[in-house]
């Protein structure tokens, strides 16, 4: 798999250090689940974590500290290793701890024009949903308040920035007002997390919005 | 109390020296290097764990936790944890440190990088609601495991960018610690990127290509 549009150092650096939203979290485990460069770029940003843990200064322990952590010890099972992800999965395995499954699994829901999705989580702090998008099909035209990272797990979508296919994640921010296109042929699956409630520039997506928090 | 760094050479004395590379079953040639005095204390925490890993070794995990713990304890109170809180929390990380051995790959992480992602994962549940989504998991099944020379040449490049990482402007190392301890978000982060991570990622994509080919 060739993948294009990586994660920026940003968000990488935020997710190492514990401080990114869930919603974007998703995206990101999903995506080094699948990008080595990722992967790599993230586990260099925690060994700065670690630089910051073992110089930032020592707290002194409680006496029994030590015997209590080895009772903790001897209260558990060793934790068994995962099985790898299954060769003809189309989601990793982060995305299918929340699906409770594959792409088979995915309870849509009809949004407009054959477009359909799927919340997996929305808080306070952002949201994040399965987009599926039938191939030659556009997402309606919409702005945003914060961030919107977007990730492909099957088919491909162009827009102005370019073509996004399985792997690939377009981050937009503000100033971005894009339409994304799936190509034509196979139907698009993508993951979307944001951090603020989009906004569309249509008139009837508008209205639409609050019941389907879209 | 904090007794202090436990001394090389008393964790040295107990035999702590097992090798990620000389395998159980053998199926590795390369002799592990004995534990020296000249051992850095990267390799020492790496011999440790292998002595937990392998022989649910109490004096080598005695060894990590003099040494992590109140590091561990110290990192979740700057994150904002209570006293009381971050004792739990801490003890907590060192049963995981223990039962998740088996995950410590140190052709791709100093300890205290491993040690970091599981307390910054357990500041994670004890402070928010959120979940934490971690990318799948990529480890050395029981039949292989990382060579030793790129276990040690890593371990280097650990040492020297926490030195590098020492020598940064205060200004920069101080943004670079409240990033850490959860106090910028994504977007004040920006100005604590740009940190001299290029040969410790070299390192790091090298022990990954040798893990994805030794899993297929």
């Amino acid at each position: 798999m060739s993948i294009v549009h990586h994660l920026p150092d940003t968000i990488l650096m935020a997710y190492a250090a514990g401080n990114l939203p869930e919603a974007f979290g998703l995206v990101v485990a999903t995506h080094v689940s699948l990008c080595d460069d990722c992967r790599t770029r993230l586990q260099a940003f925690e060994a700065v974590g670690g630089t910051v843990l073992e110089s930032a200064g020592a707290a002194a322990v409680s006496e029994d500290s030590l015997a209590a952590t080895m009772r903790l010890i001897a209260s558990r099972a060793k934790d068994p290793i995962k099985a790898r992800m299954p060769a003809s999965a189309v989601f990793p395995a982060p995305l299918r701890d929340y699906v409770g499954g594959d792409l088979d699994a995915v309870r849509w829901r009809s949004v407009a024009g054959g477009v359909r999705q799927a919340i997996l989580a929305s808080s306070r702090s952002g949201s994040v949903r399965l987009l599926y998008i039938p191939g030659g099909a556009a997402m309606p035209d919409h702005g945003h308040r914060g961030t919107e990272m977007t990730m492909v797990l099957k088919g491909a979508f162009r827009d102005a920035d370019g073509r996004f296919a399985r792997g690939d994640v377009e981050v937009a921010t503000e100033a971005t007002s894009h339409t994304p296109v799936a190509e034509a042929g196979e139907d698009c699956v993508c993951l979307a997390a944001t951090d603020a409630p989009l906004r569309f520039s249509g008139l009837i997506p508008r209205i639409v919005q609050p019941f389907f928090r879209i | 109390m904090f007794t202090g760094e436990v001394s090389q050479a008393e964790a040295g004395s107990q035999g702590v020296p097992t090798s990620y590379a000389s395998g159980a079953n053998g199926s590795r040639t390369r002799k592990a290097p004995r534990l020296a005095s000249t051992e850095t204390d990267e390799m020492h925490w790496v011999a440790c764990m292998a002595r937990v890993r392998d022989h649910a070794d109490q004096a080598a995990f005695a060894a990590l936790f003099r040494h992590f713990a109140p590091r561990v304890k110290g990192f979740l109170m700057k994150s904002g944890a209570s006293e009381a809180l971050a004792e739990e929390c801490m003890q907590d990380v060192m049963a995981t440190v223990w039962t998740k051995a088996a995950l410590f790959d140190p052709a791709r992480a100093s300890l205290a990088t491993w040690v970091f992602t599981i307390a910054r994962n357990r500041r994670i549940d004890a402070f928010r609601r959120d979940r934490r989504p971690e990318p799948e998991d990529l480890t050395w099944g029981p039949e292989s495991e990382p060579d030793q020379a790129d276990v040690m040449a890593f371990q280097q490049e650990a040492e020297r960018l926490a030195a590098a990482i020492a020598d940064l402007p205060d200004k920069q190392r101080d943004l670079i610690e409240r990033a850490y301890f959860g106090d910028l978000s994504h977007s004040e982060i920006a100005e604590a990127t740009g940190l001299p991570l290029g040969t410790i990622k070299s390192r790091i994509r090298l022990a990954l290509d040798r893990l994805r080919h030794a899993l297929t």
